[in-house]
């Protein structure tokens, strides 16, 4: 089998994949990124780059894949469909091909309204699943979203896209993962799981329908810095559940810091030993890249196996 | 039962307050009215259900229309009394009255035009 | 219809500053049914203009005209002689109507005092909410009858998006989800089986991507 990048080896190998995530920086300077980046080379399979999270202006998802995979990790390029139409979508995924970028996760992008730009025009003019099933057209087919011919070396990357156990309506979610599948998503990155039942309860769905057969999960994990942190994220954001549970432990624990680290390394730990169909872990350390490294090993997953595609 | 009440006070009636609607007040100042107050039934009492409760927000609008407009919403209220309410009515008429006097004479009526001789010429923005 | 909404009065005054008569064109159109520029809103401007530039000392006289519509021109033609001595016309028709006005009176100021919002209906007396996104090709066959273009926040065609919680879209807890509603809609009527199917891109040269658009009957085209 020819493999399309690092990650879908490791995954095809049926190791547990690790992944993180970069966040760009609001400025122009990677000095921050490639810090991140040689932090995190040994820890991690790859590393998603976002592209303006939640809408806010930052260094492009493609040129800090540059400046990661300078720094000797595999990119994993975050292309929402919140800024470009198709036209831009194709020639920024045909740019990232040629700069050596292999692994793209599709998503559809925060809603403007809460970034640094909320008068912005928002273009929506394909939606993740129709940026999945293209992408792999273009890949397999060797077709632009139009339809005209793609003469030669087409962009082959490893697709992704995203899944949110935590959203509603519940019943569909798996029905929505089934149809990303369909349309050719090879890899899942789950929204971060703090509620631990509803994403077994999803799990056990997906695999009554087989598609962990069919798809490599990676469950998303995320350490929390606070009690405040968590409270934020329950009551503030869209599509997370929280449980009062976890606020609370955070909240009597001496050292929340500390805390939040431990619970990573436990959900990570139990998703892995517990939750079968979990082919992975995507922690985003949101703004704490370095606490990374001691999630990774504490958790069983260092060394990371070594990969050579050639 | 005669009641006295300020003279000064024109009275123009209305099937209802809930046909009135805000050209009948802003006209009013238009013509010359220094202030003007809708008297409405006690609420819950109206004939019509809602009529007055309309005028309230109607009335409501157009202070805020005034107050935009730079001649003030507070030349403007609604009172709800009942038919029944002579000396009421006749107390409405004097504090609104003393209100308006307060306030002094519609700027719109002042020979001049304009609020306070401040701008002859017109504004240019 | 088309629903719009009246301009801030300082900005519809700031527009006829230096004219001394203007004509408020009213339109018994759309505008008029979302209580935007009937003749009754279009009296109120006029009476609140001209009591503005009298407390300003400087006297505007306002008349007034409503139109039957303004987006079909000859319904316009019967303002020509209103038009003749006024500095200005402040149409408060749609868009549409004000570029009506425009084009039959090439040497007046036309300005606007309504933002045109939306395509809607009333929700109830005094709402009014966003329906259709004017695409061009409809697909409510396809989502229930539910408009994914303007009621989802990111016109999605394969949604709900990873946004939709408890009913509401992440934009805000005032906006139904779109999708929720489809798919609540397709569950009712036993058709779940189509929100499996792919949508695929919307073909956008049938919307405003396209350039202007016109629409033709030539079977009813009067010579």
């Amino acid at each position: 089998m020819k493999y399309l990048s690092k990650l879908h080896k490791i995954l095809e190998d049926g190791n547990f994949a690790v992944t993180a995530e970069i966040g760009p920086p609001k400025h122009a300077s990677a000095h921050g990124i490639r810090h991140h980046a040689e932090m995190l080379r040994d820890y991690v399979d790859a590393t998603n780059i976002t592209d303006c999270q939640t809408a806010i202006v930052r260094i492009s998802s493609i040129a800090s894949g540059v400046h990661i995979l300078d720094c000797g990790i595999e990119p994993i390029v975050q292309m929402t469909c919140r800024d470009r139409n198709r036209i831009a979508i194709q020639a920024d995924l045909l740019g990232a091909y040629s700069l050596g970028m292999r692994n793209v996760l599709c998503l559809s992008g925060d809603h403007q309204k809460f970034g640094n730009h909320p008068t912005a025009k928002n273009v929506y003019d394909v939606d993740s699943m129709q940026l999945i099933y293209l992408l792999r057209r273009m890949r397999d087919e060797k077709k632009f979203f139009s339809g005209e011919e793609i003469k030669e070396h087409e962009p082959r990357f490893y697709i992704g896209a995203v899944a949110n156990p935590f959203a509603d309506p519940f019943e569909f979610r798996v029905d929505r993962l089934e149809k990303k599948v369909e349309a050719g998503a090879q890899f899942i990155q789950t929204q971060c799981i703090f509620d631990m039942e509803r994403f077994e309860r999803f799990m056990e769905m997906v695999r009554e329908r087989g598609l962990d057969q069919r798809v490599h999960i990676l469950a998303g994990i995320t350490p929390l810095k606070s009690w405040r942190a968590a409270k934020y994220l329950q009551t503030g954001v869209s599509s997370m559940l929280v449980p009062d549970s976890l606020v609370e432990r955070l909240k009597n624990a001496e050292d929340q810091k500390r805390e939040g680290i431990e619970v990573a390394i436990e959900q990570i730990k139990y998703i892995k030993e517990k939750v079968k169909g979990v082919h992975g872990v995507h922690i985003m350390a949101i703004a704490w890249e370095e606490v990374v490294p001691e999630i990774v090993e504490r958790s069983g997953l260092y060394p990371r196996p070594k990969v050579d595609l050639e | 039962m005669r009641i006295q009440y300020s003279p000064n006070i024109r009275i123009v009636e209305m099937t209802c307050t809930g046909n009135i609607d805000h050209r009948v007040i802003l006209n009013a100042f238009e013509e010359g009215a220094d202030g003007v107050y809708v008297a409405g039934c006690l609420e819950g009492d109206c004939h019509f259900q809602k009529g007055n409760f309309r005028a309230k927000k109607r009335v409501n609008a157009v202070k805020k229309l005034l107050d935009e407009i730079g001649l003030g919403g507070d030349r403007l209220e609604m009172y709800n009394l009942s038919a029944a309410q002579g000396p009421r009515f006749a107390e409405i008429a004097n504090e609104m009255t003393a209100k308006i006097k307060a306030l002094g004479p519609s700027p719109l009526n002042s020979p001049a035009g304009g609020c306070c001789g401040c701008s002859k010429e017109g504004a240019t923005n | 219809m088309i629903i719009a909404q009246q301009k801030p009065i300082k900005e519809i005054a700031a527009m006829i500053a230096d004219c001394k008569k203007v004509l408020l064109a009213g339109c018994q159109g759309c505008v008029a049914v979302c209580l935007a520029g009937g003749d009754k809103e279009t009296e109120i401007l006029a009476s609140a203009l001209r009591i503005m530039r009298k407390l300003e000392g400087n006297p505007l006289e306002a008349v007034t005209y409503a139109a039957t519509r303004q987006c079909d021109p000859e319904y316009i033609v019967p303002m020509d002689d209103l038009v003749k001595d006024v500095d200005a016309v402040i149409s408060l028709a749609c868009g549409v109507g004000v570029q009506y006005v425009a084009e039959r009176y090439p040497d007046k100021w036309v300005v606007p005092a309504l933002d045109t919002k939306f395509i809607g209906g009333s929700t109830v007396h005094g709402v009014w909410e966003e329906k259709c996104g004017l695409c061009g090709e409809c697909i409510l066959h396809r989502t229930g009858g539910i408009c994914p273009i303007i009621r989802c926040s990111k016109s999605i065609l394969n949604g709900p998006c990873g946004g939709s919680q408890y009913g509401k879209c992440e934009v805000s807890k005032d906006v139904d989800c779109a999708w929720q509603l489809i798919y609540d809609r397709m569950k009712a009527l036993g058709r779940l089986d189509k929100m499996m199917e792919i949508q695929m891109p919307k073909d956008w040269s049938k919307s405003r991507d396209g350039g202007p658009r016109r629409a033709v009957r030539e079977d009813v085209i009067i010579e």
